[in-house]
């Protein structure tokens, strides 16, 4: 899973530092600051790296993240829009990132097309509490999958670029 | 394009079909049974029309005390998938008071190579799908459903208050939960609300592969919680490089999960019926037809620190208790000093894995944890944090937004 360019990748990822979550008030707010702040330095390592490849946002609360990732295969750009609840047991437990659109397409995801990840994320994750946040859950956890999943499904002919579709 | 005349014979055959059909649902009408009415008490007496005379036949052989005691408790099962659907239905046909149901699922025809649930019920949610053949199996039990996810902010607070007053009598609590969930974030939102509440609940579980299971009693503040240490899982003995992940998530048997609800149920019977003795821990290793068991204390150190009030409380009334004669021994959770920082895995040995984290509590043979923990020594360095900042969480929200 994380090979010598993900070390790197992620050991440039702000770690967080308030053990807080969704059920606590004033802390919560804290946290949700931090992660914000760890998600926008990724965000910026990735394009200054050019490997700009998804984008966050949340409801008000932090309860609730939707947003796009995408990969590109080919030279051809592969989008998908993906979404996650924020677990009252977070930071202890990552939440579970879905892609809906691909429910049902692979066998490497649960019901409601949240996707499964490898054996070493728990405990990773498990090590790292609280430090690691979301912007680690999409290194570690988002990136890998897509990096494995996709190229799979499209040489499958799962899936098509959206351009090359119904034509 | 198709002509009149071929249009008024597709309609035609359309209209034969409807007919057929209509005529086959009267017939399924007809032989569908009449509901039984309810049963005001139940009856030792042996009559075919009795459902309880064969349970009740445990109180004259001596096996339980008082078998009506049965209709006087609620439990709530958590996730009624391959193994909650069957202990549901295990509890209904012993006849249970009161059942609360929790799953957020739908049924679906990939389920089918599990019990209970039927290929004409895809599609409806699992909660309300089982509580139409469970109230159709024994209308005296009461039940309670609700269809959504326990670990969203909103839905845990529900949860929570579900537990605490959706007992026989409303505003009373259950007196026991059940987790039959299939991930780790349910298990630890459970965990989380009994510890809070100081409810006693039993976790059970069956592997990815299929091949083995547990269940575990949990008494906050007095066994260790889900969060006291790593999860304790039973070992396959199959070796790791030959069992294949790759391409698929998780496999399912409906024998292990029968089995793991079977023995789930009869802990649950044993439990509130006070008969035998409760396992705290069981395993069940398929392969091996093994049954590893153990009882392990809870952890002072649990990051939960609603576990640890729920010690200090258990220590309380047991200091004030005469002490009991025989004390059973217990495994501990071995915590030792180590050093760590932020530590990435990549493709690694389970040795390895051992060597790089914290160590391994003392196990009896066949159980193992899921994965180390090691101590944490609270030290961050700070050029890896997040810098400090006067920037509101709505600005960073727009921030984020204008990348
Ligand atoms: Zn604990």
């Amino acid at each position: 899973m994380a090979d010598e360019a993900t070390r790197k990748i992620v050991s440039q990822i702000p770690l967080l530092k308030t053990n807080s979550g969704p059920r606590d008030k004033e802390l919560w707010v804290q946290r949700l600051r931090e992660e914000y702040l760890s998600l926008i330095k990724y965000v910026e390592n990735n394009k200054a790296a050019d490997n700009d490849w998804f984008r966050l946002e949340s409801n008000k609360e932090g309860t609730r993240w939707f947003g796009k990732c995408w990969y590109i295969h080919e030279l051809l750009k592969y989008e998908f829009d993906m979404e996650f609840d924020i677990p009252v047991t977070y930071p202890a437990t990552a939440p579970e990132v879905a892609i809906p659109e691909l429910d049902g397409k692979t066998a490497k995801m649960y019901r409601g097309g949240k996707i499964c990840l490898t054996d070493h994320f728990k405990p990773l994750w498990a090590r790292n509490v609280p430090k690691f946040g979301l912007a680690h859950l999409m290194a570690l956890g988002l990136g890998p999958w897509l990096a494995v999943e996709i190229p799979d499904l499209i040489s499958k002919g799962i899936i098509q670029h959206k351009e090359q579709q119904g034509s | 394009m198709a002509t009149a005349e071929e249009l008024k014979l597709r309609i035609r055959e359309l209209e034969n079909e409807l007919i057929k059909c209509k005529q086959h649902r009267s017939q399924e009408d007809l032989q569908t049974p009449v509901f039984r009415p309810k049963i005001e008490k139940m009856s030792a007496e042996v009559l075919d029309s009795n459902p309880y005379s064969r349970l009740m036949a445990l109180k004259r052989m001596g096996i339980v005390e008082d078998y009506e005691k049965i209709r006087s408790f609620a439990v709530a099962v958590v996730g009624v998938g391959g193994v909650g659907s069957v202990t549901a239905e295990m509890l209904t046909r012993c006849g249970i008071g009161k059942l609360l149901l929790f799953d957020y699922d739908k049924v679906e025809l990939a389920n089918m190579n599990r019990l209970f649930f039927q290929p004409h019920q895809a599609g409806l949610s699992k909660v309300e799908a089982a509580e139409h053949t469970l109230r159709s199996i024994n209308p005296d039990v009461i039940f309670e459903t609700h269809n959504y996810n326990i670990t969203t902010v909103d839905n845990f607070t529900h949860f929570m208050d579900r537990i605490s007053n959706g007992g026989l009598q409303e505003g009373k609590s259950v007196d026991l939960v059940l987790s039959c969930v299939d991930n780790f974030e349910a298990r630890m939102a459970i965990n989380t609300a009994c510890n809070e509440l100081g409810q006693t609940w039993l976790e059970s579980g069956v592997s990815e592969n299929a091949v083995s299971g547990h269940i575990q009693l949990i008494i906050p503040g007095e066994t260790a919680c889900f969060a006291c240490a790593p999860p304790l899982v039973v070992a396959a003995n199959i070796d790791e490089k030959t069992l294949k992940r790759d391409g698929v998530c998780a496999a399912s048997l409906p024998t292990t999960m029968g089995v793991i609800a079977g023995i789930l149920v009869q802990n649950v019977l044993k439990y509130l019926l006070r008969f035998g003795t409760v396992s705290f821990y069981l395993g069940y290793n398929a392969m091996q037809d093994f049954f590893p068991t153990m009882t392990m204390k809870a952890n002072p150190q649990c990051d939960d620190r609603h576990c640890r009030r729920q010690q200090e409380e258990y220590k309380k009334k047991e200091a004030e208790r005469p002490k009991p004669e025989v004390v059973e021994e217990e495994e501990e959770v071995v915590h030792e000093e180590n050093e760590w920082g932020i530590e990435l895995v990549s493709e690694i040995t389970a040795a390895e894995l051992q060597d790089a984290s914290g160590p391994k509590p003392d196990l009896p043979e066949g159980i193992t944890v899921a994965y180390t923990i090691p101590n944490k020594d609270g030290e961050v360095n700070s050029e890896e944090t997040v810098e400090e900042t006067d920037q509101s969480l709505e600005e960073l929200m727009a921030q984020m937004k204008k990348l």
